[in-house]
């Protein structure tokens, strides 16, 4: 019975993780860019949602949606302002240290707006919990919410990009840039979209996030962006079944090696389990085989 | 006169040792000037020491590695632990510290080959992640280790203090979380900069040899080095090793500096990793003398903005940013020659009176 509680709040976690890794495997997908602001962006989701939740007083589906905003906004600024300059640069890693200016940049500007201490966050959610065979296991209503909109976020996404015309142009571009421009599409637009979604994913992620652990400071982000970036990797980064596979995968081996072997040996398992499967399988569980020419 | 002949290479370097040496100096007068930033000789030195070796596994092997804080880290738990238990030992402080320094680069270099072995076969992003997570293993690892010694010698647990089974007279040296206790402060800056001076040694004469080249040839392109008949592996391996084992010496150098040190993400964890990677992207990718410039400055930049108290990080993360736009973006690469040309064609008039100058003065010597 414990097993199953562990394996449900596994699969809560994991959906979380799904929803960050999304946004990094959009990105990585369509800019060949480790965006390393991102678990940054989820931390602004947070606090945007309890600004207007905790301190303005207003009903959580508004906190939710302002979060939204803020966070889409703020990643099409960010793509325009400091990505898009660096993307001919020549050298990648270029843009990979602007993307750490970037995460420095947002959360020293929260630790000015807000100060380092922990705010306790308000659940947006209100569904009481459920209990099941005989109150041995105990599903909170978070867990409940965070599961269906990993679901719902993950079908929306896959009809957009199969069914809409953006969203083949969102394939066309990850596929070749050029040809793609030389199709009529409009690629500066198009990476635009993909960081305004994966942007809002991540303020989706960062309200669920801080509504299971309730805390929040200017670096609730950085963990659970290295966590999401591994389950990107761990499923093949740039292919987003692998994101939601990822993520799934590396919530319940963080929950049950917690549970089951040792809370201080967590983080060891789930990076020992992505070395393993990386040395085996170099480009992730579902990730493409490139093949190398000279 | 017996004229000298230095080759072109030879001066080059001449140049970084001299610029080392330069800043050497620089930061001695202004540790003079107060103590806090006294304190930062010895982290500096250390910063260097770290951007130089791993710019020869970014720069000079061309592979990307966010793991680089954990051979450092590697190299101060050894390290600090073989002085502190060795105090009995050897009295003489000169001889353990060299020592400990050896074998703080030994412990680090032995892991990167162990680390090095399966993992140099993924290529780019995927490195990237896999030595993130080696880094945050090690530091998570640290973190659980109890080490102490008693007269029967040394105890070990990876649980708690009681559990080491230490005699009355037992002397605890890593606290599991709360790191590593009473470390011997041998370090300081003088010895500093001669680790500096050795680490630009071995990496600049790496560069310089054929082994060096055979690296480069890697970096710019695998399958032709491969089919000339470079051996892929073993070179890979070489850099990574020596990289990593030129950080564990950092390391143990930067362990005698403090009394205590505790392995926290900040200090050892994926951010001193991405510190380190900032000073070698910035101060150019397999430039030996711009990492060193760049570790000194960024490294004490945060330190001269203090007077701006809060902003000052923020400040540090706009001017990072910038940096980054202005020395890579194409368009402001562009911008930078066209304004070069301009200056170029202002002042040639110039120039070309002084060379006048000159060339009037030879033939009269000449005369």
């Amino acid at each position: 019975m414990r097993f199953i509680y562990y394996l449900i709040s596994g699969i809560s976690l994991g959906s979380v993780y799904a929803i960050i890794a999304l946004g990094y495997t959009m990105v990585y997908g369509i800019a060949k860019m480790l965006n390393f602001a991102h678990g940054d962006v989820i931390m602004v989701g947070g606090f945007a949602a309890f600004t207007v939740i905790s301190t303005l007083g207003l009903p959580p589906a508004l906190g939710v949606l302002v979060a939204i905003i803020v966070c889409t906004v703020l990643g099409i600024t960010i793509e325009k302002i400091a990505y898009r300059p660096l993307r001919d640069a020549s050298s990648s890693l270029a843009v990979l240290i602007t993307a750490i200016g970037v995460s420095y940049l947002l959360q020293n500007l929260a630790l000015l707006i807000f100060g380092s201490s922990t705010k306790s966050f308000e659940s947006v959610v209100s569904i009481s919990a459920i209990k099941l065979a005989d109150g041995q296991i105990n599903i909170t209503g978070e867990t409940i919410v965070t599961i269906i909109t990993c679901i719902i976020v993950m079908m929306m996404l896959t009809l957009f990009i199969n069914k809409t015309k953006a969203g083949q142009a969102m394939l066309a571009v990850s596929e070749d840039k050029g040809a793609a421009k030389l199709m009529g599409i409009n690629v500066n637009g198009t990476i635009a979209l993909t960081f305004a979604i994966g942007s809002a994913l991540a303020a989706i992620a960062g309200v669920l996030l801080c509504s299971a652990y309730p805390t929040l400071s200017p670096t609730t982000g950085s963990m659970p962006g290295i966590k999401a970036f591994v389950a990107a990797v761990f499923g093949g980064i740039g292919s987003i079944p692998g994101a939601l596979l990822g993520g799934l995968l590396l919530g319940i081996i963080e929950t049950l090696g917690r549970a089951y072997i040792s809370s201080q040996l967590s983080d060891v398992i789930v990076f020992g389990v992505l070395i393993v499967v990386l040395v085996v399988k170099p480009t992730g569980i579902l990730g493409k085989k490139i093949q190398e020419k000279v | 006169m017996k004229k000298i002949n230095i080759s072109k290479q030879g001066k080059s370097n001449l140049i970084t040792y001299g610029i080392i040496l330069l800043l050497s100096f620089l930061l001695f007068f202004i540790g003079q000037s107060s103590y806090q930033l006294k304190g930062l000789l010895v982290p500096v030195c250390t910063q260097i020491m770290l951007a130089v070796s791993l710019n020869l596994t970014v720069g000079i092997l061309g592979e990307l590695s966010l793991g680089h804080a954990g051979f450092m880290c590697i190299g101060t738990f050894v390290g600090a632990s073989f002085s502190i238990y060795m105090e009995q030992f050897i009295p003489i402080a000169g001889v353990r510290f060299f020592l400990a320094l050896f074998i703080g680069a030994l412990s680090a270099g032995i892991m990167g080959f162990l680390i090095g072995l399966p993992v140099l076969r993924l290529k780019g992003d995927y490195l990237a992640i896999v030595t993130l997570a080696f880094g945050e293993i090690i530091k998570n690892i640290v973190n659980m280790i109890y080490l102490g010694y008693d007269s029967k010698g040394l105890h070990f647990s990876m649980t708690d203090t009681a559990s080491m089974g230490l005699a009355e007279d037992g002397v605890v040296i890593i606290k599991g979380p709360q790191g590593v206790m009473g470390t011997p402060a041998d370090s300081n800056f003088g010895i500093g900069v001669i680790l500096v001076l050795i680490t630009v040694f071995i990496v600049l004469n790496l560069i310089h040899s054929r082994d060096g080249r055979a690296i480069m040839a890697i970096r710019d392109n695998e399958i032709a080095a491969e089919s000339v008949g470079i051996n892929i592996t073993k070179y890979k391996l070489m850099a990574f090793t020596i990289s990593a084992a030129l950080a564990g010496m950092a390391g143990s150098f930067y362990a005698h500096n403090y009394n205590n040190i505790k392995a926290s993400t900040n200090n050892f964890g994926y951010n001193m990793s991405i510190m380190i990677l900032v000073f070698v992207v910035l101060g150019g990718i397999g430039s030996i003398r711009g990492s060193v410039i760049a570790a000194t400055i960024l490294y004490m930049l945060p330190e001269m903005l203090r007077f701006m108290s809060q902003y000052r990080m923020l400040v540090y993360a706009i001017v990072l940013i910038i940096m980054m736009l202005f020395t890579w973006s194409p368009k402001a690469q562009e911008w930078k020659s066209v304004q070069m040309e301009k200056l170029k064609v202002r002042l040639k008039p110039v120039i070309d009176k002084f060379r006048k100058k000159s060339s009037d003065k030879l033939t009269k010597e000449g005369e």
